[in-house]
């Protein structure tokens, strides 16, 4: 009637809080990327991963565009860009 | 993947959630032997919306005071099943949860002296029901409960010395660290979480919402805190201070004008001062200033890290 009262762990997932963003999203130019791992340890929502040694994701189904990446990025390598289109947030 | 699978992301923080940094750098750190026990409060609310959990290790809540008290249960259960050297427990809450509502909870922890690592996230006001004031909100801060008008310029009080009132259990471990430093998190949870006994960590996260700030300056805001000595970054061990993260001190006005909760000090030069001493005072007394600052605080040189 309820359903369960414990739930699974990791189940966070289910929340697409990238629909959150407005207007800016984060890209990483992955040109001048050092490896620092500064974006991965400061990013509040924990999508950013490294799929090679300089070579920076970032989940826009999760990420809130906060904008915090493009900051702290020492080699400037994260710039803010407008979003494409409304469709493409979802 | 594997480095966050602790903490996962579509967990609903604000945008630029100091916190939520924070609680992925404790959790990660502590390692996935750990059972966390929680307040009421932001890192609650949002991390665990039903039917969702962005946690990967056992969790639990209970009351807003009580995750000292639960977590004492726990270790007490962990310790009769004799599994309690291979699990951690953390016990975890807000700035009111810890110091104004859990703080006799906290306190009997501290003081019956149960294995366990109470983190307190410090934003500074309860955030999650609308900004009002707690006793570790800093002083002239414009809160809803504490509202800038004609004749009151922001929270009248102190902010409370709770690392103080934690070290003064004489527990093991005592630290502070922020948000704005997440490797100097990771350092200090490893530390506490090698060392039986009470410890005790309490972590400045910038709150966008409350503190009136773009999300994407977090960081830049809580570095500033720690530069201009009004959050200084200290570790007691057995009493003793070990270590201070050294600062060229800034003049506090450049902590101040980044958020809109200080706006209204920006003409009003006394309190300004006074917030101003507090700066100093905290550099006097830790001996924050690096060599060949003002200060005279140096008893400290050879224990920094």
């Amino acid at each position: 009637m309820f359903g369960p009262l414990i739930v699974k762990p990791l189940k966070s997932k289910g929340a697409k809080t990238g629909s959150w963003r407005i207007q800016v999203k984060p890209k990483f130019l992955n040109k001048n990327c050092i490896g620092c791992k500064i974006c991965i340890l400061n990013c509040p929502e924990g999508c950013i991963q490294a799929k090679e040694k300089n070579v920076m994701t970032v989940d826009y189904i999760y990420c809130k565009g906060c904008g915090l990446c493009a900051v702290m990025c020492p080699k400037a390598d994260v710039i803010m860009v407008e979003e494409k289109s409304e469709g493409e947030k979802k | 993947m594997e480095n966050n699978l602790l903490f996962r992301p579509g967990h609903t923080a604000c945008a630029g959630c100091g916190q939520a940094t924070a609680a992925r750098m404790v959790i990660e750190a502590a390692g996935a032997s750990t059972i966390v026990v929680n307040n009421t409060g932001c890192l609650e609310v949002f991390s665990t919306k039903y039917p969702d959990t962005a946690w990967g290790v056992p969790w639990i809540h209970s009351l807003f005071e009580n995750s000292a008290a639960v977590a004492s249960g726990v270790e007490a259960a962990l310790r009769y099943l004799g599994k309690k050297d291979t699990v951690n427990v953390i016990a975890q809450g807000g700035d009111g949860g810890t110091a104004d509502i859990g703080l006799q909870a906290l306190s009997g922890m501290l003081e019956r002296g149960h294995d366990i690592l109470y983190v307190c996230y410090d934003n500074e006001a309860y955030m999650n029901t609308g900004v009002q004031r707690s006793s570790l909100t800093p002083f002239a801060t414009n809160t809803t409960t504490s509202p800038v008008g004609k004749d009151s310029s922001g929270n009248i009080r102190l902010k409370k010395p709770l690392p103080e009132i934690a070290n003064a259990h004489g527990i093991p471990y005592v630290a502070t660290s922020s948000a704005a430093f997440p490797q100097d998190i990771q350092r200090k949870v490893k530390k506490a979480v090698s060392i039986k006994g009470p410890k005790y960590i309490q972590i400045h996260v910038p709150c966008p919402l409350g503190w009136h700030h773009q999300p994407q300056l977090a960081q830049q805001v809580g570095k500033l805190a720690v530069e201009t000595g009004l959050y200084p970054l200290i570790e007691y061990e057995n009493g003793n201070l070990i270590s201070v993260r050294k600062i060229q001190p800034k003049p506090v006005e450049e902590y101040l004008k980044t958020q809109g909760r200080f706006k209204h000090l920006l003409n009003n030069p006394e309190q300004v001062k006074i917030i101003q001493e507090i700066a100093n005072n905290n550099i006097e007394r830790y001996g924050l200033s690096a060599e060949g600052g003002t200060s005279s605080g140096g008893k400290l040189e050879m224990a920094a890290a």
